[in-house]
C-alpha cells in the first residue's frame, strides 16, 4: 500500500510519518510537496504535524489553499482514507473535511507531553484493531489543540459515534485533569460522516516504538491496513 | 476602478472561551485596572483593493472574511466602511 504523506512549508513531522510507514509498517510512502497537483497514486494520505505557513492568520488557514490539497479534498470525497496528525487535523478542519475547530489551549501553553485517550469507537478503518475503551499513551506536542464545535456538532458527533478517541485518565475515566487543551467533551479525535478522515491532535506516529515510550500508535496503521487491503 | 482602504475586525465568537481575552483582563486587573468587565483579543486586518466603488469593495471584503479571513465554526467578523486609499 501506497501512503502519500503531504510536505507543507512548516511541516515537521512529515519524517516521522515516513518513518513509521517504511520502518515500521514495512509499506511504501512518498513525499507529496504543497506545491505538486498530483497525489502519485497515493492509497492513504497523511497530513502530517507542523506549523504549515507559520500557523500565520490561524492554524492551518493558509494551507488549505495549497495545490495539493484541491487533490487531496478531491480523493477524500472519493472515499479515500486521510489520516490528519494535529497540524493535520487543523488544515482538514479549515478545508471542511471534518467539523468545528482547533483553538488556542484553554491555559495558553503549548503542551509538549504523553498523554492518554480512550478509544471510543473500534469500528473504523483507523481503529479495528483496538479494543473499544482500551487507553492508548500517545504524545501530544500543541499550542492550538482546543476542538470546539457547536452543541448540535458535537451532539452529532458523539450520536454517529463519530468521537473515536477522548482523552482519558490511566484507568479510562474521563477527567477535566485528563485534558490537555480544554477540548470540548475532552474530544482528541473525530472521523467525518463517511468515515474516511480521521482526525487528532495526538501523534500515534511518534508512539511506534517501545524505544520511545510507546507503540499504541502501531495499530492504528495497521488498521488500515487491514481495512484499505481488505 | 479606484482603490479602496478597508479594515477588518475578527474577534473570538461570543460565548466562546477566549483565553488570550481572559489572561489580558486578569493581567489589566492586577495592574488596578478593577473596572474591566471583560478583554477580548482578535486580529485587525487592513487591504487595499481595487473596486467600482465602495459597496462592491465591502461585497469582496465579507466574501474574503466569509472565504479566509474568519474562521466562520470560532470568529466573528465586521469590516469599517470602505474609504478611498
Amino acid at each position: 500500500m501506497k501512503f502519500g504523506i503531504v510536505t507543507f512549508p512548516g511541516s515537521n513531522c512529515d519524517y516521522d510519518a515516513y518513518h513509521a510507514i517504511t520502518e515500521v509498517l514495512g509499506e511504501e510512502a512518498i513525499y507529496l510537496w504543497h506545491k505538486d497537483h498530483d497525489l502519485q497514486s497515493s492509497d492513504v494520505i497523511i497530513l502530517p504535524g507542523g506549523f504549515s505557513y507559520g500557523d500565520y492568520l490561524r492554524a492551518g488557514a493558509i494551507a488549505r489553499f495549497s495545490p495539493i490539497m484541491q487533490e487531496v479534498i478531491a480523493h477524500a470525497k472519493a472515499g479515500g482514507p486521510v489520516l490528519a496528525i494535529c497540524n493535520g487535523f487543523q488544515i482538514a478542519c479549515e478545508a471542511g473535511l471534518l467539523p468545528g475547530a482547533l483553538m488556542r489551549n484553554s491555559h495558553l501553553q503549548f503542551v509538549s507531553d504523553a498523554v492518554r485517550m480512550r478509544v471510543e469507537n473500534t469500528d473504523t478503518m483507523f481503529t479495528n484493531l483496538y479494543e473499544r475503551g482500551e487507553v492508548l499513551r500517545i504524545p501530544v506536542a500543541h499550542g492550538d489543540g482546543r476542538f470546539v464545535a457547536s452543541e448540535e456538532t458535537l451532539d452529532q458527533l458523539e450520536g454517529d459515534g463519530r468521537v473515536v478517541f477522548r482523552y482519558a485518565d490511566a484507568t479510562g475515566k474521563i477527567t477535566p485533569q485528563a485534558n490537555p487543551n480544554g477540548s470540548e467533551r475532552n474530544i482528541a479525535g473525530i472521523v467525518n460522516d463517511a468515515g474516511n478522515v480521521l482526525g487528532l491532535m495526538p501523534h500515534p506516529e511518534r508512539a511506534c516504538s517501545p524505544l520511545l515510550g510507546s507503540s499504541d500508535g502501531v495499530r492504528l496503521l495497521e488498521s488500515i491496513l487491514t481495512k484499505v487491503a481488505a | 476602478m479606484a482603490n479602496f482602504r478597508i479594515a477588518v475586525h475578527i474577534t473570538p465568537r461570543k460565548g466562546l472561551l477566549d483565553p488570550q481575552g481572559n489572561a489580558v483582563k486578569g493581567a489589566l486587573q492586577t495592574l488596578g485596572f478593577q473596572s474591566v468587565k471583560e478583554a477580548h483579543v482578535g486580529r485587525y486586518i487592513i487591504l487595499e483593493i481595487d473596486a467600482y466603488d465602495a459597496i462592491a469593495a465591502e461585497e469582496t471584503v465579507t466574501d474574503m472574511c466569509r472565504k479566509l479571513l474568519a474562521n466562520p465554526v470560532t470568529e466573528d467578523f465586521e469590516i469599517e466602511s470602505a474609504v478611498h486609499a
